[in-house]
This record gives structure tokens, C-alpha cells and sequence, in this order.
């Protein structure tokens, strides 16, 4: 993985002073709150309802065991004892004090990491296939292309004060995995008529209030014109966006509001103008920066010794954790494996310190120290050798962190909600824990096969709802927590928004509500159909009927 | 109001005038671009400097030939979280050539000087309150940077 050079270093011991020097001023009253607040965003620093939240930059969510055992350490020392993984791929601290903040920071620099740019108007940390550089799909690793638009990204001056968030996704596969479509930029790689890799460049994707999927604004970009592209978006963006209305400031109402043509037009414009200057990447830097991600060094007899037949047929609970929880890894004899994050003990994606520490340890002893994070809120070992499976399961399982249900209905997405965020109007914890006990018969689950269930409790999206094949959106109605659902919507290639169903309804009936909808599933589908693809193909009214009642004959 | 130029506070001999003010008949002066261009004879027969205000909603490639005569031009931020100016500001000097003093006024505050100076803006009128040895110290928050723009037309990667 990247190493940071003595330059990426400096900026990041300088950010920690830089940050010390605000947190000084405001508790000085030098700088007023609305004068800290911007500050305190770009470095990932909310006031949340009971204290100040911090999220740290997890770029493109890859981490050396090394990392975690500091996150863990950050967790005991800072916090209560444990951390929140992203949709986004980063972790969230939820109890840090304001004035321990820069030292914090201090100990994240430690191990070359930081808060840069996790919030604010400005361009976010860069997020990326979990399984890059592993997949069998891959045309090329995008994680050197990650790294080379952190730097470019990092503290640009012109990109600070954009009209509103901004955030770029990078995929290398061909089985999207990223929710490329649904990012202010996406940056797919792709192979040309002539054999050459470069990138599709789609813009105008996101969540939140206006659900919107990405236009593509150009099929192929050459390598060596990525920042140079990205820089003439942005410039557009940054002149263009509206910064009247916060509602209408995503680049994917700049994109609506000027047209298709007419954004594109003015992005290649700037680009022709911007397009020879020094900003054109190198294939020295190119290379420089490849030569940071090359395979860890795999075991050439590992494929030999990867038949598990036994134990999968020794073991019926192995054997379901097999299926569901790992993927197929490009090297014959290994396997990446998913760590769940989902269970009843813990919220959706919190781990505590010492649940940390043993994935660390797990890292090292079976995956070259490896861990990636992934936009569903779980953690990858990604490079485990195929014959060793069986007993880093029962490690797993001993930690609480082997639920056999990735991809199911009870790996769900969820954002911390009323629990702790300022904006919420809905505890999605509890609810996510209400479906998690209700479905919780595991050959049920896997009778029903893959199932994204994704829920934020308020309209800004945290939880992603648009994307999930089932969607819950958490609103205030009177002062009452009620749940609106949604369905049919989708992050991978069959990018698709979900649809309301109908009026929202009382936080006790959700799991009913999705038992309903799951039971049309189960009485409609067809050999070989998903639930989306029942969904598509029935359309909402059965779900609609069954959750509300048959209409009047 | 403090004026800093090259990093050093200096004296301000710009009088802004409202768009109503009559033109003094001696003395530099900073007018809206509006102005500049509806009064534009009588501007350029004046004794004094002239300074043109830019505002996030102008375009800057529209008035280039207005403009890149001007000993000053002023990049007004209403609100310091408004970043149009810092492409306006970039668009000047790496596009357009323009070599006058690019001024920022408005809500000039400490913790983007740094940034607005890396755009090319080399004065800047700080907003009432702001500390001159404090907002100093801010051209100082960093010693390297990854991104090439108006003090640096090369990436850290073409660096030597």
C-alpha cells in the first residue's frame, strides 16, 4: 500500500499544528463558532447531539494492521472504546473532546493518517472498489489513480470553498462494486476500440434530497489527463454551482440546470485550455505511485493446497460462512473474506478497540496485514491463503465478526441516526436492530438470497435508501418516529433509484412491513430471480397491496 | 481596514466608492465593474488610479480586455465561504496574464490566506477583527503543496 514521502508527511504533521492553532483561537473566542465551524468540517469535526464527532479519512479504504491497532488505541484513549465504519468507507469516533482533538490528530499522522477534507464544501476523502487490485474482473488497479487525486485534492486552494460537498469515486473493474453513478465525479476505467486503459468520466450522481445517476460526460479520457479533466469540472462547478440555495448546490443540479451539452461543452472548454499544463500527469509519477500496490508475496503452492471439500462437508456452519462471506480472489489458492459488521451485539459498522485489535492481529497472521473497509459497512482481509479459511473462521466467530450474512437482508446499511446525529429524525439503530431479530433464521435468509436493505433516518441519505433494493427513510411526523419504504432501487451496474411505496407508517411496524414484502417475493419469483429482479418485473403494486391492504375490489 | 501586500501590512491609497458616490477628483479609487464600464471615458481621464471590484457572479473572460490594464483588481468575497473569486483569481494570472495587484476584500479572514495567496491574490484587505500578526502567521501554514497554481506552475510531481 502507499507509503507516505517525507513531503506527504510534512503536510499532514503541518495540518495537525495548523488545526491546533484553530481549536487555540476558538477556545480563545479569536475565531467566532461561525467562523470555526468551515475549519472544523474540512477537518471531518461535527458537533453532533451529545459532542463532537470526528471522522477520519480512510483513503480509499485501505488499511495496514499497524492502522488499526492505532484506531483501536484512538477508540480506548479518546472515545468509549469503540469506532463507527462508514457508507463511505471511513471511521467515525463519536465522543472526542474538542480541545483532545489536535493530539488525536498527532497520533493519526503517527501512522499516515488524518481527517483532511472528511466534511465540508470541498472535494472528500476518494472512495474505491473494496476489492481492488484482488478481483478477477479488474481491467487495472485503481488505487494508484485514488492516490495520485488524493494529493491533487488535498488543501487545493481553488476547491476549498466549493458550493457544497463534492465526492469522487474511482472504480477499476468491470463489475461495479463502487456506486460509481452515484458520485459528484465517477471515474471508471475502462479499455478503448484500440486496447488502450483509460477512464469514462460521469458526473451528476447522488444522493441525499435529489437522488440523481450520473451522466457520462466523456466515454474515454486518456490516463495522463485525469487531474487535469477533474481540475476543469471542478473550476466549472466551482463558478456555476448554486450557492444561493444549499438544497440545489450539488454539482448534480449545476449539471440539470445547465444541461447535459451545455455543462459538457464548458468542461471541455477549460480542459482545452488547462490541458498541456503542468498539471498533465507523468508516466513517472504514474509509475511511481503503481509501484506502492503491487501484490503482497502469494504463496505459489497455496493453489495446491486449496481443496477444503472436507472441512466444508465436515461443517455445515463453515460451510454457509464460505458462501456468503468470501470472494473469489484473482490468485488461485487464496480468497478474500469478508468481515461482518452485522450482527445483534453491535450496531451496523461499530467495532470496539479490542475487536480492532484482534483483526489486526488476524490481518498479520492471514492477510499480509491487510484490511480494506467497504461501503456496506463491513471489513475485507483480502489475501488469505484458501487452505488456512477454515480456521480464520473459527477466529472470526469466536470474535462475534463471522455472521454468515453478507449480502443478505440483514447486512444492512444504516447511518447512526437520532442515537447520535443532529439531523436525524429517526432511530435507524434501533430499527435496523428490529429487522436484524426478526429475520434472524439463517436458511430463511439464504432462501431469500441477496437483499440491500439500506436506511437513513432523514433525507439526507447517509444510509444510502435510494439504492437499496429495499430503501427506509426515517421522517418526524408530530414529534413520532415514522418509516417511509421504498423499493427497487440499486449502487452496482443495474444502477437504478428506488420508489416510494406509500405513506410512511409507525416504527413497530417496519419489520412486519418487511416480512410483507419479502413474502411477495418469496410466493412471485421466478428460477434464478433476485428480489430486485422479481421487483422489476412485477412492479410495486403486489408489494404496495400486501404492506397496505388490497384495494377495494 | 489593515491592507497586506507581500506579506507585509502596508498602506491603503484605494478609496472604494459606492456606485453613487461622486468621483473625487484627485485620489485612487476602486469602482464596480458596472461603473468601469458605463463611465468608462470619464474613469480613464481621472488623476488618480482606478481599481475595478469583480464579483463572484461576473465573468472574468468576458471583461478580459477591461481589465488587464488595471493596477488593481479587487475580488470581493461577501461571505469568505463564497470560492468563486479563487477560480476568478487563477484565471487571471495562469490564463490571462494579468500582472496588477489582485486584491481580496470583503470577509478576509486568516484561515484562507494561504489558499487565496497560492491563487494569485497578493493583497488582502482583512475583515474587521482580524489580527495582522495573526493572519501573518497563516501564509505560513504550510511549506510544501501538492498542486501547482498561481505561485507554483508545477505539481509536486514535477518537482525535482
Amino acid at each position: 500500500m502507499y507509503q507516505y514521502t517525507e513531503e506527504d508527511q510534512r503536510i499532514v504533521r503541518e495540518r495537525v499544528e495548523q488545526f491546533r492553532g484553530q481549536v487555540a483561537r476558538r477556545l480563545s473566542g479569536e475565531l467566532t463558532e461561525d467562523q470555526f465551524r468551515p475549519l472544523r468540517l474540512m477537518n471531518g469535526l461535527y458537533l453532533q447531539r451529545h459532542a463532537y464527532m470526528l471522522r477520519v479519512a480512510i483513503p480509499y479504504g485501505l488499511l495496514s494492521s499497524q492502522q488499526m491497532r492505532q484506531l483501536a488505541m484512538i477508540a480506548r484513549t479518546y472515545d468509549r472504546g469503540y469506532g463507527h465504519f462508514t457508507t463511505r468507507q471511513n471511521i467515525q469516533y463519536n465522543w472526542p473532546r474538542l480541545e483532545q482533538v489536535p493530539d488525536l490528530l498527532s497520533d493519526l499522522a503517527d501512522v499516515e493518517m488524518h481527517a483532511i477534507q472528511t466534511s465540508g464544501n470541498c472535494i472528500r476523502n476518494i472512495s474505491s472498489d473494496h476489492f481492488a487490485g484482488i478481483a478477477k474482473d479488474e481491467i487495472e488497479d485503481p488505487r494508484p489513480y485514488c492516490e495520485i487525486l488524493r494529493q491533487w485534492s488535498t488543501f487545493h486552494p481553488e476547491f476549498s470553498y466549493l458550493p457544497r460537498k463534492f465526492k469522487i469515486a474511482v472504480t477499476g473493474a468491470q463489475n461495479d462494486r463502487t456506486a460509481v453513478v452515484l458520485h459528484d465525479i465517477g471515474v471508471r476505467i475502462v479499455r478503448n476500440d484500440a486496447g488502450e486503459v483509460g477512464f469514462a468520466i460521469i458526473v451528476g450522481g447522488g444522493m441525499g434530497r435529489t437522488p440523481v445517476i450520473g451522466t457520462v460526460i466523456r466515454e474515454f479520457l486518456p490516463r495522463e489527463d485525469l487531474l487535469t479533466y477533474c481540475e476543469a469540472v471542478l473550476r466549472v462547478y466551482n463558478l456555476y454551482g448554486d450557492r444561493k440555495n444549499k438544497f440545489k448546490a450539488r454539482i448534480k443540479i449545476t449539471l440539470k440546470t445547465l444541461g447535459a451539452d451545455e455543462f459538457t461543452r464548458r468542461v471541455e472548454e477549460e480542459w482545452e485550455r488547462i490541458r498541456e499544463t503542468g498539471l498533465k500527469l507523468t508516466q513517472a509519477e504514474i509509475d511511481r505511485v503503481k509501484a506502492y500496490f503491487v501484490d503482497p508475496p502469494y504463496d505459489a503452492t497455496a493453489a495446491q493446497r486449496a481443496d477444503i471439500s472436507a472441512q466444508v462437508a465436515a461443517d455445515d456452519r463453515f460451510a454457509r460462512w464460505l458462501k456468503r462471506n468470501t470472494f473469489e480472489h484473482k490468485v488461485d489458492g487464496y480468497t478474500a473474506v469478508y468481515v461482518s459488521l452485522k450482527s445483534l451485539e453491535q450496531p451496523p459498522g461499530d467495532v470496539t478497540d479490542a475487536q480492532m485489535d484482534a483483526i489486526a492481529d488476524l490481518a498479520d497472521a492471514f492477510s499480509f496485514g491487510r484490511i480494506r473497509t467497504t461501503h456496506d459497512q463491513n471489513l475485507v482481509l483480502s489475501d488469505v491463503e484458501t487452505a488456512r479459511l477454515h480456521e480464520l473462521w473459527q477466529r472470526l466467530d469466536a470474535l462475534g465478526l463471522a455472521s454468515p450474512n453478507i449480502g443478505t437482508l440483514t447486512d444492512l446499511i444504516c447511518c447512526p441516526g437520532l442515537d447520535f446525529c443532529a439531523l436525524a429524525n429517526a432511530g435507524s439503530i434501533s430499527v435496523a436492530r428490529q429487522i436484524t431479530e426478526h429475520f434472524d433464521d439463517l436458511d430463511y435468509l439464504y432462501d431469500l438470497g441477496d437483499v440491500k436493505l439500506k436506511m437513513s433516518g432523514c433525507i439526507n441519505a447517509c444510509g444510502h435508501h435510494h439504492a437499496g433494493h429495499i430503501g427506509i427513510l426515517g421522517i418526524n411526523k408530530a414529534g413520532e418516529e415514522y418509516y417511509q419504504i421504498m423499493l427497487g432501487g440499486s449502487a452496482e451496474d443495474d444502477a437504478s433509484l428506488g420508489k416510494w411505496i406509500g405513506p410512511a407508517i409507525a416504527q413497530h411496524e417496519v419489520s412486519d412491513a418487511v416480512q410483507k414484502i419479502v413474502d411477495v417475493y418469496l410466493e412471485q419469483r421466478e428460477e434464478g430471480e433476485r428480489f430486485l429482479d422479481t421487483y422489476r418485473r412485477i412492479g410495486p403494486e403486489p408489494f404496495k397491496n400486501r404492506v397496505y391492504g388490497q384495494p377495494a375490489a | 481596514m489593515t491592507l497586506i501586500k507581500n506579506r507585509t501590512v502596508v498602506d491603503n491609497t484605494f478609496r472604494r466608492l459606492a456606485d453613487a458616490d461622486a468621483l473625487p477628483p484627485s485620489g485612487d479609487v476602486l469602482v464596480s465593474l458596472e461603473r468601469w464600464i458605463s463611465q468608462h471615458d470619464a474613469l480613464r481621464a481621472h488623476s488618480g488610479q482606478v481599481g475595478v471590484v469583480l464579483t463572484g457572479e461576473h465573468d472574468v473572460r468576458e471583461h478580459a480586455q477591461l481589465l488587464l490594464d488595471r493596477p488593481v483588481i479587487a475580488l470581493e468575497f461577501p461571505k469568505f465561504a463564497d470560492g468563486r473569486c479563487y477560480s476568478h483569481a487563477r484565471i487571471l494570472r495562469e490564463q490571462l496574464g494579468f500582472t496588477g495587484e489582485l486584491r481580496a476584500i470583503g470577509d478576509v479572514l486568516r484561515d484562507q490566506l494561504f489558499y487565496l495567496y497560492r491563487c494569485g491574490i497578493d493583497a488582502f484587505e482583512l475583515a474587521p477583527g482580524v489580527r495582522p500578526d495573526s493572519a501573518l502567521e497563516g501564509f505560513r501554514d504550510f511549506s510544501v503543496v501538492y498542486q501547482p497554481a498561481a505561485d507554483e506552475p508545477l505539481p509536486l510531481f514535477r518537482r525535482a
